[in-house]
């Protein structure tokens, strides 16, 4: 014990010098410290003035130059305009930056519930729209709150609701590489979970998110991460939220203490001056209690589900980008792929629907499954403008340990899968037109080809997009 | 638990060696060279883009947080130029030293008078920037102003070599205003030439020299020329003649090689910034070589 006191006792010593100088130097070393400080500050003055004189020697200069001949005279006016001081920017210059999203699609694609086969449902229902659809309408805000803070705002607006997709505020002065946000926002774990939809690279979300989040997962609450001071990228980050979201539940967030919590890392860096990198892994815990899903029972009928329970998410994602001498205006390509694997154990309801024709009798009983998937894309941008996609995703149920719920729900292992392609054109950096084509098969057995023709569009200030 | 403790220690002695240079992370190479002048040795100084890279369309990139976490200055153009990274680096980095309003970030554009100041801001106008132009490294005598500026924060940054700062601030200056003087001797048979620009980065180079730009490849700021814009230039170039054509480094060779042939004047490229080009290796090498190419294009 004693040993190891010495030795940290030694590695401070060495860490700060200063203090462990004899008692008798001390004098010498404050008088030491003071003429240092004072030179220090001889020397402070004595560059102000040579910077000062630089700067008048400068001017002279290009006044004398100036005077050569009438155009540098011009020159010269202007830099002495430079003097003047500018006019005072209006007071509105306060307001936070306000930018707009607008989004809608064309959807060619079969009608009613398209539920993913074998997974429990984010979101009571799988109904997507066909036909002509406004999608989100996004409304952003954000300004800094204070030298320190800094607050967002994310407004999605659908018929008759406006969804707050993201309210947050975040650290700007913690420094040692941490950052801290509170409120509501997207989580920090996999790849994609913090692109907005504006921001993806399909006109639709990936297999493996919908069945994991429905769109991304939210958190209400708080998000610690830490950047390590290295050449490397390396970032750990950590959360924990009330957790009402899937996969957790309304009532598992009602409680004291987190009903979620999910820590991440990720790693990146860059190969030569054209290629660059990043990889992460995620984990997720979540307390759903009482969580709705509708599901199609062995009857095929609609079937009503709540489980109470724990569910654990291990998220793992790699993103790799090229672009000639890392200029991307002209050529570029994206590969991602994220692969997951999710272990929920508890109890499951199935609600009595017998009198619908329905096989559940409202019986609960222990309900386990260990179901996993992954999805890879590939998109590339072959001229200014334009760019060229494909995805495939594929999803695997798991074999579901339903106990006595197995006489009304199926259990068997059942392999989900999506094909998409896309191509998108980009009039300029604010605009997008997207047409998508998908082979999906979410639906195991009732394969559906689908054409989603898309266009995003975003008004206002540059908003900076993500690796 | 002592051992974690001494082993944490060991760690963060390992991780942060002592702080010898201040560490400077420039936003585009013009203000790297910048800083190497004026620091020298006195820091360790990094450029987050090339000159064969867009400086509007760049990729806030893990490498560029790692970076930004370790930087004690960020010396940006400013004006909006870097708006669709800068920002994403600045507040992920979890570096308050570099945040907007501290010391430790510094604005070239916002220590000189910006051309092109838009009177509307509207979207329809191209991707304008509300502060003016920022591509302003390309006029030497603002770039004189801009040492001044930068010499006078690396000294208030880093005290303790304040009057190294002033020394290598006052000897950049004498010897960059010589040069000047070479330049404008040289160049001075360029005054009125007119020419036609890819974009809009060599306002400040023409307001220098005299050149009188009469087209752009860009039907707007940012836009991608299109077939009908360049034929339509094409025309206008019958009324109005242009000498030469001028691209960036990194801007595509094709708008400015189909005119080139179309018309019958040569296209030139120009380093742009520092490393655009062989031999503009530095500040002083960038405007030798930007010179040279300009007056072999205009014999």
């Amino acid at each position: 014990m004693s040993t190891r006191n010495t030795f940290i006792v030694a590695l401070c010593a060495l860490a700060t010098p200063a203090l462990a100088a004899p008692q008798p130097q001390e004098l010498d070393a404050i008088r030491a410290e003071f003429e240092q400080k004072f030179q220090a500050l001889q020397a402070d003055y004595e560059a102000r003035l040579k910077a000062l004189e630089g700067r008048v020697q400068a001017a002279e200069t290009q006044a004398g130059a100036a005077q050569a001949t009438a155009q540098t005279a011009a020159a010269t006016a202007e830099q002495t305009a430079q003097a003047a001081p500018p006019p005072p920017p209006p007071s509105s210059a306060f307001n936070p930056d306000i930018s707009l999203i607008l989004q809608g699609a064309y959807n060619d694609r079969a009608g009613g519930e398209r539920p993913i086969s074998g997974f429990l449902p984010a979101g009571a229902h799988a109904h997507a729209e066909r036909g002509f659809t406004l999608d989100h309408t996004e409304l952003v805000m954000s300004a800094n709150i204070d030298p320190y803070l800094r607050g967002y705002l994310n407004l999605a607006f659908l018929d008759d609701e406006v969804e707050v997709e993201e309210a947050w505020f975040q650290s700007l002065q913690l420094g040692h590489g941490l950052t801290v946000k509170g409120g509501r926002f997207r989580s920090g774990i996999g790849y994609q979970n913090e692109k907005h939809p504006h921001a993806w690279d399909f006109a639709d979300n990936n297999l493996v998110y919908e069945a994991l989040f429905g769109e991304g997962l939210l958190q209400d609450g708080v998000q610690v991460r830490w950047l390590a001071p290295t050449e490397l990228f390396f970032e750990l980050g950590a959360e924990v939220a009330k957790g009402q979201f899937f996969p957790g539940s309304d009532a598992g967030g009602d409680q004291n203490g987190a009903g979620s919590w999910a820590a991440f890392a990720h790693l990146g860096g860059d190969v030569g001056a054209s290629h660059s990198w990043r990889t992460g892994l995620s984990y997720l815990k979540a307390r759903p209690r009482e969580r709705e899903g509708w599901v199609d029972d062995l009857n095929d009928a609609e079937a009503l589900t709540r489980f109470s329970g724990d569910s654990r998410t291990w998220l793992a994602d790699a993103v790799w980008k090229w672009a000639p001498n890392g200029n991307p205006r002209e050529r570029n390509l994206t590969l991602a792929a994220e692969y997951f694997q999710r272990d929920e154990d508890g109890d499951l309801t199935c609600i009595d629907n017998s009198l619908d024709g329905g096989a559940c009798l409202g019986l609960t009983d222990r309900y386990a499954s260990d179901q996993s998937g992954w999805y890879a894309q590939a998109v590339y941008q072959f001229m200014p403008r334009w760019r060229v996609g494909t995805r495939y995703g594929r999803l695997s149920s798991g074999d579901a340990e339903l106990g006595l719920n197995a006489a009304s729900l199926e259990a068997a292992d059942l392999n989900p899968e999506r094909w998409s392609l896309m191509t998108d054109f980009s009039p300029s950096e604010f605009s997008r037109f997207r047409l998508q084509f998908n082979r999906d098969e979410a639906l195991v057995g009732e394969p559906d080809d689908q054409v989603i023709l898309q266009y995003i569009m975003s008004l206002g200030p540059h908003g900076a997009h993500r690796f | 638990m002592r051992t974690a403790f001494a082993f944490m220690v060991l760690a963060l002695l390992l991780a942060a060696p002592a702080q010898a240079a201040l560490r400077v992370l420039a936003c585009e190479p013009e203000w790297a060279a910048l800083t190497r002048e004026l620091a020298g040795e006195l820091a360790e100084v990094d450029s987050a883009t090339t000159a064969l890279q867009d400086p509007h369309r760049i990729e806030a990139r893990p490498s560029l947080l790692a970076k930004a976490r370790r930087a004690d200055l960020l010396v940006c153009t400013g004006a909006e130029l870097e708006a669709g990274w800068l920002p994403l680096l600045q507040r992920e980095a979890g570096n308050g030293r570099i945040q907007p309003g501290q010391p430790g970030y510094f604005e070239a554009s916002a220590q000189v008078p910006l051309l092109e100041r838009p009177t509307q801001l509207d979207r329809a106008q191209g991707d304008v920037h509300a502060a003016g132009n920022p591509h302003v490294q390309l006029d030497p005598r603002r770039m004189a102003t801009i040492a001044a500026a930068l010499a006078t924060r690396l000294s208030q940054l880093d005290p303790a070599h304040a009057a190294r700062y002033a020394e290598r601030n006052t000897d950049f200056q004498a010897r960059w205003q010589a040069a000047i003087t070479r330049w404008e001797g040289q160049g001075a048979r360029l005054k009125g030439v007119p020419v036609v620009v890819h974009h809009r980065s060599f306002s400040y180079l023409a307001d220098w020299l005299g050149l009188v730009v009469v087209g752009d490849l860009e039907p707007k700021p940012g836009v991608e020329p299109s077939a009908a814009h360049l034929a339509e230039l094409l025309g206008s170039l019958h009324a109005r003649p242009a000498r030469m054509i001028l691209r960036a480094a990194y801007q595509s060779a094709q708008p400015s090689a189909w005119l080139s042939q179309k018309a019958g004047i040569p296209a030139v490229e120009l380093p742009y910034t520092v490393g655009g080009a062989p031999g503009s290796d530095d500040l002083f090498g960038l405007f030798e070589v930007t010179l040279a190419r300009l007056l072999a294009a205009a014999p």
